[in-house]
């Protein structure tokens, strides 16, 4: 024991030679010595002076050691105070009592110098690796509070990024466990300009906070490029490329992207790295698994990025089910997992749609005993026609600043028509003139009906006959993918025309194609009778726009908006 | 003769560990040790007396007195364990191996004194 660091030991024994002669060994070996003569004083004296460590005889008059050892024991809460109980008592019985009483050891008489000393160090070295032990609870309790409390702060805030699109639309169902995001997962949903909404469901590697920090700048991307009415591949790549920027290499999100157009009735999904979501029958049958063919978002440069995604036909009320893997990877006490079986019963079993979730809650529940912190689901249904979804955002008013007599000739060419697409850039552009502000959601549906009418029908020569099955419709996407990737010319020109008109104005749109053009009377006709997958877009066209007419034998088509 | 009532061990650690209380403590040792054998003498039940002797055992062991400890552990034992017939012999001996010690240490506070 250094110097100086001696202990204050209570002495508590009614013999007076044993007490003397404890007193004075303890005290040359560095101590502080308190005395007590019987068990009552010895308690007293321990409130009153708080000594480290209690030298207890057995046997006292007035209160015997037994009980002063509990009611010491009592009063030094969590902290250990050692006690060593000095006794000759040599029968087994006696001995466990001093240790049901609360002893840590026994001296024997006569006294030895040398083991007392011993005892006490090691008393000693017990007494501080117990404080030690406490201070780091109390430290780590301090943590984990703190911690908590920035969790909580941090989920405040995030909800309110996470929140501010459309989870709450009415063919929407979602439910994530509280702090899921904690754990990486993050499910997004907002509208693009033309009313398609757009749905991200993505589970970051890892756990805890480092695994929600890339959770922000993801939502970002979202809804802003969502909001500007940017591609699905524009919006992927750019989510790609900010991850792989901003994350550690160890470091990626597993993500499903997906579009849902009322308008076309298909949904567009991109799946990188995330379990099979499900595209579902009204009566929840699985009509197509929705697999992952894509490593997941952050792992690839702009390069390597295949922002290609699958283009699958939606009736009003078919759906599309999007889980995380928490769901999948819940085990029970064998640490078997829930798995696809499992979830494939579940669904199956679903009668009523509104039920699924809580069906499957209560399945993994049964199954793994304990509710797991990361699981998210969405169940996604496409609306009737008679269903609206709510009005997509429209741009903030930019300023007083409105344009109204201008026009401008965008030409896209040869290799550039395979990526690019100027349609968001144009609607921004168009923004800007007040009388358009209200209407950027059709101009955007309309601008981007007739440039890819143009791209596909025109440029690349597809037959729009081709969508009239579910197969053909794959086969109409490969066989796009296909000749977009051969394509070395071609045009696809916009001329935009906006002058003063009576009160308002006037906006005129050409979309000129380098293609072989088409016999436009047959084709309205036809689009007029047809209900299937092809014949939407012209009637939609024509539906949103003040006017729509086709010329040049097909290969220029003319819009008008008024106001 | 002291080897057999004495254990010399013991006693050079007490001076050591004493020092200059040496004195003090044996003064005190025969005063409570006197008490101690009233206390036996006086003994109505035998739990009274088994703990007296316990005591006296206690202190005479720290003392070195090891014949006188041994004598007092027997008391001790044959106090819970009645019927206690015969145990005034038992006592005298404790009386007769007190003498002993007593002479001893009379005999130490003496020789410090004067030396």
């Amino acid at each position: 024991m250094p110097a100086g660091q001696g202990l204050t030991v209570l002495v508590a024994e009614d013999s007076d030679v044993d007490r003397m002669l404890l007193a004075r060994i303890v005290k040359r070996q560095g101590h502080q010595v308190v005395t007590a003569q019987n068990g009552q004083e010895a308690v007293a004296l321990f409130s009153e002076r708080r000594p480290q460590l209690v030298l207890l005889d057995a046997l006292m008059p007035v209160m015997d050691g037994f009980e002063a050892a509990r009611q010491i024991k009592a009063l030094a809460g969590e902290a250990l105070v050692p006690i060593i109980f000095l006794t000759s008592l040599n029968e087994e019985q006696a001995l466990v009592r001093c240790l049901e009483a609360g002893g840590d050891d026994f001296m024997a008489k006569p006294y030895s110098a040398v083991i007392l000393a011993a005892k006490i160090r090691a008393m000693d070295r017990l007494r501080r690796l117990q404080d030690t032990v406490l201070q780091q609870r109390d430290q780590i309790a301090r943590h984990h509070h703190h911690l908590l409390n920035e969790q909580r702060v941090a989920k405040a805030v995030f909800d309110k990024v996470a929140h501010s699109g459309c989870l709450g639309a009415p063919n929407i169902r979602s439910v994530q466990s509280p702090y899921a995001l904690f754990n990486g997962d993050l499910m997004l949903a907002a509208f693009t300009p033309s009313g398609d909404m757009r749905v991200f469901l993505g589970d970051f590697t890892g756990h805890g906070l480092p695994a929600a920090v890339g959770a922000m700048p993801l939502a970002e991307v979202f809804y802003g490029m969502t909001a500007k009415g940017y591609t699905m591949p524009q919006v992927l790549r750019e989510m790609n490329a900010k991850l792989k920027r901003i994350l550690p290499v160890d470091m990626f999100c597993c993500a499903l992207l997906l579009n849902l157009s009322q308008q076309r009735a298909v949904v567009e999904v991109w799946n990188g790295g995330m379990p099979d979501g499900y595209r579902l029958s009204a009566e929840g049958a699985v009509l197509t698994p929705l697999q992952s063919r894509h490593l997941p978002l952050g792992i690839l440069g702009p390069g390597q990025f295949d922002d290609a995604v699958e283009v699958w036909p939606l009736a009003a009320g078919e759906r599309v089910l999007l889980l995380s893997d928490g769901v999948l990877e819940t085990a029970d006490a064998q640490e078997r997992l829930f798995g696809e079986q499992r979830l494939r019963s579940v669904l199956a079993g679903n009668r009523e749609p509104a039920l699924l979730f809580s069906e499957l809650m209560q399945a993994l529940a049964l199954f793994g005993g304990q509710p797991r912190d990361d699981i998210s689901l969405c169940d996604i249904r496409m609306p009737g026609a008679q269903e609206p979804l709510p009005a997509p955002v429209n741009y903030p008013d930019s300023g007083p600043t409105s344009p109204a007599d201008w026009s401008l000739g965008f030409e896209v060419r040869g290799q550039s028509l395979r990526q690019f697409n100027p349609v968001p850039y144009l609607v921004q552009l168009l923004q800007q003139v007040h009388g358009l502000r209200t209407r950027g959601g059709n101009l955007y549906s309309v601008l981007s009906e007739l440039y890819s009418n143009a791209l596909e029908h025109g440029v690349l020569g597809l037959d729009s006959q081709l969508k009239r099955d579910v197969q053909g419709f794959a086969d109409y996407y490969q066989e796009r993918a296909r000749r977009l990737a051969l394509l070395s010319e071609g045009f696809v020109r916009i001329d935009l025309v906006v002058e003063p008109h009576a009160q308002g104005g006037r906006l005129k749109i050409d979309v000129r194609d380098s293609g072989e053009g088409f016999d436009v009377q047959q084709v309205l006709s036809r689009a007029a009778l047809q209900q299937g997958l092809s014949g939407r877009g012209l009637e939609l066209v024509r539906r949103l726009s003040s006017s729509a007419t086709w010329a040049e034998g097909g290969r220029c088509a003319r819009v008008e908006f008024a106001w | 003769m002291a080897d057999m009532h004495i254990d010399h061990k013991v006693l050079s650690d007490l001076r050591e560990v004493m020092e200059d209380g040496y004195l003090q403590l044996v003064q005190t040792f025969l005063d409570d040790s006197e008490r101690r054998l009233g206390q036996l003498h006086a003994a109505r039940s035998a739990q009274e007396l088994g703990a007296a002797a316990h005591s006296f055992k206690g202190s005479s062991s720290n003392m070195g007195a090891v014949a006188l400890a041994g004598l007092c552990q027997q008391l001790e034992d044959r106090a819970r364990r009645p019927p206690l017939f015969g145990i005034e012999d038992l006592i005298s001996r404790i009386d007769q191996e007190f003498a002993e010690v007593q002479r001893f240490y009379r005999a130490e506070q003496q020789g410090i004194s004067a030396g």
